[in-house]
């Protein structure tokens, strides 16, 4: 019988991780690393940073040269996508019709920007979650003088901007609350970056869009010639303006959504083995099935620290998470193996592991208890955060000088510390304030910690 | 084994410090990785690909 593959379902971050630890952990058998975009593995936090701001090629974001890639003989499927997955006999059905008998499966397929009904069609619209949506709206911010709303003012709402700001376009941030980023690291930090933004000459405003006014198609047609070369679809109508449903009219000739982002788990919906409710729902070892493990943006699994399950569209969980499901994975097939080894091979099913595609050294399987990381870059400030920040029921903000916008922010739930955040500390003081996070300690007790490393 | 820095790309998350202190450390102005032992013992191999592998950034590389 012709061993099979272990399949990971997603070129990226947390795909890229997990078939090089599925190699230095031992698994010899074939692998294939199966993506939707023509690109090899890229990083994705540059593009609404270095990327957009034209300091950084493509090129520049490949995780691995083709030469780093080589020696770990992937059967690599670009431009490919998994359109279904059988959990019960581990077989993967790709979208050229081929069906793939695999031993075991990782997904780490992410997610996908959200947008608006009809926006694809009008031009000047754009998403940002890939590289090629990066390069049409850096094509785009090429140009001088474009009026660019950003609809979104989450973490990549506000990075963008501030990328096309600094490029010296005109750009209005719109969001559903007042404060940009308030979830993600609360009201004051973020009435600190709103601070910044207004000084760096961003106009913020507060609605929801009701729609877009755009030129005819006709209109759009000549637009379109004399903006050739920007990568949008011709011929369809051009935006001229975004319409709030409380009436206001904010004209744009460029604006980009970004309002969050959809796990990509509708191929896995046939299956009924799986919950993909907001994302593929994992215990603590990130396994969603016997053989189906998934990883990074896509993954929702038990934090044994946090007893809850969590999602995390985080750059480092992506790869920490692909090698951490790639580990277990690697664990549940050697103790298939050797449960196989104990019965009657007629008994043997095609979704027990064969002696020959065991991995070598056995491997334990470990819950996935990390301590979740993210920054953010905008202008000169760098936002940095451990644990926990979304859904804290407490918050106390420490603004340590205004002007300089140095920040240090605790986040806590249920009487627990379980998030810390900082801006312009040096690192020493972030390594210190990571170690108050990294198991949840008691509120009053994280407070003192925190007081004695920034005033220390 | 040797190590090479990116370091332009380092976006300052610290992990490699974390992991391997005595090997990387971060500058204290703006949290950008240093890099202490370009050649290290064969007994913080290990911790250095781990490292390599959990960077965010790509920005360690290891060369034989």
């Amino acid at each position: 019988m012709t061993a099979r593959p272990i399949a990971v379902v997603g070129a990226a971050a947390a795909g890229l991780a997990a078939v090089e630890a599925l190699r230095r952990f031992g698994w010899r058998g074939p692998l294939t690393l199966i993506g939707d975009e023509p690109h090899l593995p890229y990083d994705r936090p540059p593009l609404s940073k270095q990327l957009l701001h034209g300091v950084w090629e493509s090129e520049r974001l490949l995780l691995r040269t083709t030469e780093q890639l080589d020696p770990l003989g992937l059967d690599l499927r670009l431009g490919t996508r998994a359109t279904g997955l059988d959990t019960a006999t581990r077989t993967l059905t790709l979208d050229s019709g081929e069906r793939l008998d695999c031993a075991g499966v990782i997904i780490a397929t992410g997610v996908v920007a959200r947008t608006l009904p009809g926006a694809d069609r009008i031009a000047g619209v754009h998403t940002l979650r890939t590289l090629d949506d990066a390069l049409a709206l850096r094509a785009r911010l090429a140009g001088p003088g474009r009026r660019l709303v950003v609809v979104g003012n989450g973490v990549l709402g506000c990075e963008a901007a501030a990328v096309a700001r600094e490029l010296g376009h005109d750009v209005t941030l719109v969001g559903r609350g007042p404060v940009p980023m308030a979830r993600t690291v609360g009201a004051e930090v973020g009435a600190l970056l709103a601070e910044e933004h207004r000084a760096r000459g961003v106009r913020l405003v507060t609605g929801a869009v009701d729609g877009f006014e755009t030129t005819s198609a006709e209109g759009a047609a000549a637009a379109e010639g004399a903006a050739a070369g920007t990568g949008d679809a011709p011929g369809g109508p051009a935006v001229t303006a975004v319409r709030l449903t409380d009436g206001t009219r904010l004209p744009a000739d460029t604006v980009l959504l970004a309002i969050g982002s959809e796990p990509a788990v509708g191929w896995l919906r046939g299956d009924p083995a799986l919950d993909t409710t907001d994302g593929l729902r994992c215990d603590a070892y990130c396994a969603a099935a016997p053989g189906i493990y998934a990883a990074g943006d896509v993954a929702r699994w038990d934090h044994p620290a946090h007893g809850l399950p969590l999602r995390f569209e985080h750059r480092l969980n992506a790869t920490e998470q692909g090698m951490a499901a790639a580990r277990n994975l690697l664990a549940e097939l050697a103790e298939e193996t050797r449960a196989a080894a104990g019965t009657d091979p007629a008994t043997d099913t095609a979704a027990t592991t064969t002696a020959d595609e065991a991995p070598a050294p056995a491997q334990e399987r470990r819950p996935f208890a990390p301590v979740p990381y993210f920054w953010s870059d905008q202008y000169d400030i760098k936002i940095q955060a451990y644990g926990l920040t979304d859904g804290a029921d407490q918050v106390e903000t420490t603004v340590l000088d205004r002007a300089e916008r140095r920040t240090v922010a605790l986040f806590g739930r249920g009487g627990t510390a379980v998030g810390v955040l900082a801006a312009g500390l040096p690192p020493r003081q972030l390594r210190a304030l990571r170690a108050v996070v990294a198991t949840p300690v008691p509120w009053e007790e994280a407070r003192a910690t925190v007081r004695a490393v920034t005033t220390g | 084994m040797k190590i090479t820095l990116d370091a332009d790309a380092c976006c300052g998350a610290g992990q490699c410090v974390l992991i391997a202190p005595e090997v990387f450390d971060q500058r204290d102005e703006d949290g950008v990785v240093v890099l202490l032992d370009a050649e290290p013992p064969a007994e913080r191999h290990d911790a250095v690909r781990e490292a390599a592998a959990i960077c965010p950034a790509a920005v360690i590389g290891i060369h034989a």
